[in-house]
């Protein structure tokens, strides 16, 4: 009897990421999200620019691969070809919160029946561990060796919050992968994401609260308890919007 | 054959309109056309001006820089293009805008109080045809029996409604 | 649509000319003076089964939105003017790295920066050397009427599809605006099998990809030594050009788009003046028309390049004709546009050389 096995949605290929990074986590969760709906043959991803850039290489569906921030807007072109077709974004917060603020929050207004799954870690992982829009403050990277100081470079952007301010985004939640309890519901929200692009709903997106070993210089285990002792009580996990809940009220 | 016609005046007086209306009239005789709006960042109220070339061979540079034909429709025009219009031209002159007289002795001036012969017979907005009315006829622009079938080509079918006041525009213009 | 000719801009009869050719499909940003092709997409493609005009937050997104469609293997296109085009650059080097085919015009106005809004050819450099980051090029095609306009809308899908590459239409202000009778028959539009295209697995086949990214050096390099090879057959195939008068021609005019309509009144001129002048106006400016260059360097005894630029297309020329023969340039700038006087002028001083 097999009482675990790969995902369907998930490629053989051996992930790149490193040791301890929540990434491989999500990837699972998202593959998981994709076979439990049964619309793997209809699936077209679309890569961002950062660590998830090959993400190409794992997600066992059609991909593409897009500049940095521009995710949203190839979904939108993949999605508008082919209605029919589900179409998710996999991004960080360099690309989605900083270089791609205009196309996440317009794809957002436009209600674009996409889904988008986000992944803040609060750093740049990919080059080496610079302040990203999401850096904590006081937090110290490789361009904010002082910590990051809010009276010259401002303050993290709280993406959810944010877009939760549009009418046409229909489905936001902030979730976290950093103990059993919080991906059970990261993945009951990631499906949720994928279950309302099905149906229709419009704008989805799930931000996963996320470590990055490597580049805090924390051990994974350690890593995992600064993500909850710091990254949460800043962006708090929940439901920031769903349009459809509020319908139903 | 291939004559330059520069229409010029205010935006707003209909002057790509009736520059249009030549086109089309160019389009029904099967002859070689083009059609050129000058445009500017203003969308009301600014100078426009609209060149046509209508001839018997392929068309040129679309750009009107010495016409043949000049209508003028407001001072500034006459001003500008008097000196421009090639020997032997002709010049039309809404009389009820512009005062003055054309200067030049080498071109054939016309004088039509387009503007207020427009407001005389209900036809208000509609100069602009009155004095295209009176340079087909003087400058044998384009055959009198095709100004009905070109209009209609012109005027969309949901402003049909347009259609009469602008053919009576061009008759009284022809026949002043 | 009937056989008949009418009347259109060329703006309009450009976009339903990309309409008719299979293109259902339009995401483009509000810029003077092509903002016609994208108002006149909003009121068609509603009106058709599948057609969508998405009016995108900036021109970046727009042809980021044309990357997603194109990489699911439909037809599609973008438009904007040359500060919007600067923009798209980004985007243009990611069609070429995915070798995916699109279609891309550019209404060119004067520049640099916000320059102006009138008629320009400034762009020229940007579409056939530079129009983004790496080693690529874009399929140049430049038309010099409304009539053109349509057929070179028909023709650049095709050769973006052929070649899985873009095809950028390097028009302008007064190409755009002008009006003349144009028939939009342009036949049977040719298929291509897209293997390579997204459009789900349906579980039946291993996922295709579309990317650029090639962390291996060896990898990259071999990818670009393929798409040049490409670019090689396209250089021996597929240039465009027209001969005006140049049976006799002792001086030969190059030019394009409403330059070559200017340089045409020019040269009637100046032959009623005796002096032997006609005219190449390439209509691929890439592949640019070598060849029709070189063999005129061996009867002419020197060129006019006539440009609404500083100066731009005359660098291809003489590298055409190898220096050879001397290589005069007409030109105006920032949005003016040479008469027939300054063209006839040089044509004259370039007789005499």
């Amino acid at each position: 009897m097999i009482v675990f096995e790969k995902p369907k949605a998930l490629t053989d290929a051996v992930l790149h990421y490193c040791p301890g990074c929540t990434h491989g986590i999500i990837h699972r969760l998202v593959a998981e999200a994709i076979d439990d709906l049964g619309i793997q043959g209809r699936t077209i991803g679309v890569a961002s620019v950062g660590c998830s850039v090959m993400a190409y290489n794992y997600f066992d569906v059609d991909m593409v691969q897009a500049a940095h921030g521009r995710a949203p807007a190839v979904a939108t072109g993949v999605k508008r070809s082919d209605p029919n077709n589900i179409v998710f974004t996999y991004q960080g917060d360099g690309d989605l919160a900083a270089i791609g603020t205009a196309e996440t929050v317009h794809s957002a207004a436009r209600g674009e029946n996409i889904t988008v799954i986000f992944v803040n870690n609060a750093i740049y992982g990919m080059t080496g561990g610079q302040m990203a829009p999401t850096t904590l403050p006081g937090q110290v990277t490789q361009t904010s060796p002082y910590g990051r100081d809010v009276k010259t470079v401002g303050y993290p952007v709280k993406i959810c919050e944010m877009l939760s301010q549009l009418d046409g985004a229909a489905y936001l939640e902030r979730v976290a992968v950093n103990n059993v309890k919080n991906i059970k519901n990261a993945k009951k929200a990631i499906k949720k994401a994928f279950q309302n692009q099905v149906e229709g709903k419009g704008f989805s997106l799930i931000e996963v609260v996320s470590t990055c070993p490597t580049n805090w210089g924390l051990p994974p285990v350690k890593a995992l308890e600064w993500l909850e002792e710091n990254m949460i009580p800043y962006y708090p996990l929940g439901v920031y919007k769903d349009k459809y809940a509020e319908e139903v009220k | 054959m291939t004559t330059q016609i520069l229409i010029a005046g205010f935006g707003g007086q209909g002057i790509l309109f009736s520059g249009k209306f030549l086109a089309y009239e160019g389009l029904i005789e099967g002859k070689e056309l083009s059609w050129l709006p000058s445009y500017g960042p203003e969308m009301r109220g600014g100078t426009a001006n609209c060149s046509v070339i209508l001839s018997d061979t392929k068309v040129g540079s679309p750009i009107v820089l010495n016409p043949d034909v000049l209508i003028a429709m407001n001072g500034p025009s006459l001003d500008k293009y008097e000196n421009e219009t090639v020997s032997g031209g002709k010049i039309f002159v809404d009389s009820s805008l512009i005062t003055r007289k054309v200067e030049r002795s080498d071109v054939e001036a016309y004088y039509i109080p387009a503007t207020k012969m427009a407001s005389d017979e209900g036809l208000t907005g509609l100069a602009n045809m009155i004095i295209l009315g009176h340079a087909i006829k003087k400058a044998n622009l384009v055959p009198y029996e095709n100004i009905e079938k070109a209009m209609k080509k012109l005027v969309p079918p949901k402003k049909q409604h347009l259609l009469e006041p602008n053919l009576r525009a061009i008759e009284l213009g022809y026949n002043y | 649509m009937s056989h008949e000719k009418v009347l259109m801009k060329g703006n309009e009869a450009l976009a339903e000319a990309a309409i008719m050719a299979g293109c259902h499909h339009y995401f483009g940003y509000p810029i003077t003076p092509q903002t016609e092709v994208a108002a006149y997409m909003s009121k068609r493609m509603p009106k058709i089964d599948g057609g969508v005009f998405l009016q995108a937050e900036s021109e970046i997104a727009a042809i980021n939105m044309v990357i997603g469609v194109a990489s699911t293997g439909k037809r599609v296109m973008t438009s904007s003017s040359s500060p919007g085009i600067s923009l798209k650059s980004e985007g243009l080097s990611y069609l070429a790295g995915c070798d995916l085919p699109a279609l891309v015009v550019n209404v060119q106005r004067g520049g640099p920066g916000l320059g102006g809004i009138q008629p320009s050819q400034s762009d020229y450099f940007h579409a056939t050397r530079g129009a983004g980051h790496g080693d690529f090029h874009m399929i140049v095609l430049a038309p010099d009427s409304v009539q053109e306009m349509v057929s070179l809308v028909f023709h650049g899908f095709d050769l973006a599809e052929k070649y899985r590459m873009t095809t950028m239409i390097l028009s302008d202000g007064t190409m755009g605006q002008m009006m003349e009778p144009v028939s939009l028959d342009m036949g049977e539009i040719k298929q291509y099998d897209k293997p390579w295209a997204l459009t789900g697995t349906k579980c039946e086949r291993k996922p295709n990809i579309v990317n650029s990214l090639y962390l291996q050096p060896e990898e990259l390099e071999k990818r670009n030594f393929e798409r040049y090879e490409k670019y090689k057959l396209i250089e021996e195939t597929e240039p465009m050009f027209e001969e005006y008068k140049m049976e006799d021609a002792e001086v030969c005019i190059a030019a394009f788009g409403v330059a070559a309509r200017v340089s045409q009144n020019a040269i009637d001129e100046a032959r009623k003046q005796g002096i032997k002048v006609g005219m190449i106006r390439p209509i691929t400016l890439w592949p640019f028309p070598k060849k029709a260059f070189a063999s005129a360097a061996e009867k002419v005894k020197s060129f006019v390049s006539v440009e609404l630029s500083m100066g731009q297309m005359v660098e291809d020329i003489e590298l055409s004709v190898r220096c050879k023969r001397p290589v005069l340039l007409c030109n105006r700038a920032g949005g003016m546009i040479p008469t027939t006087q300054n063209v006839l002028d040089k044509i004259i001083e370039a007789s005499k050389l």
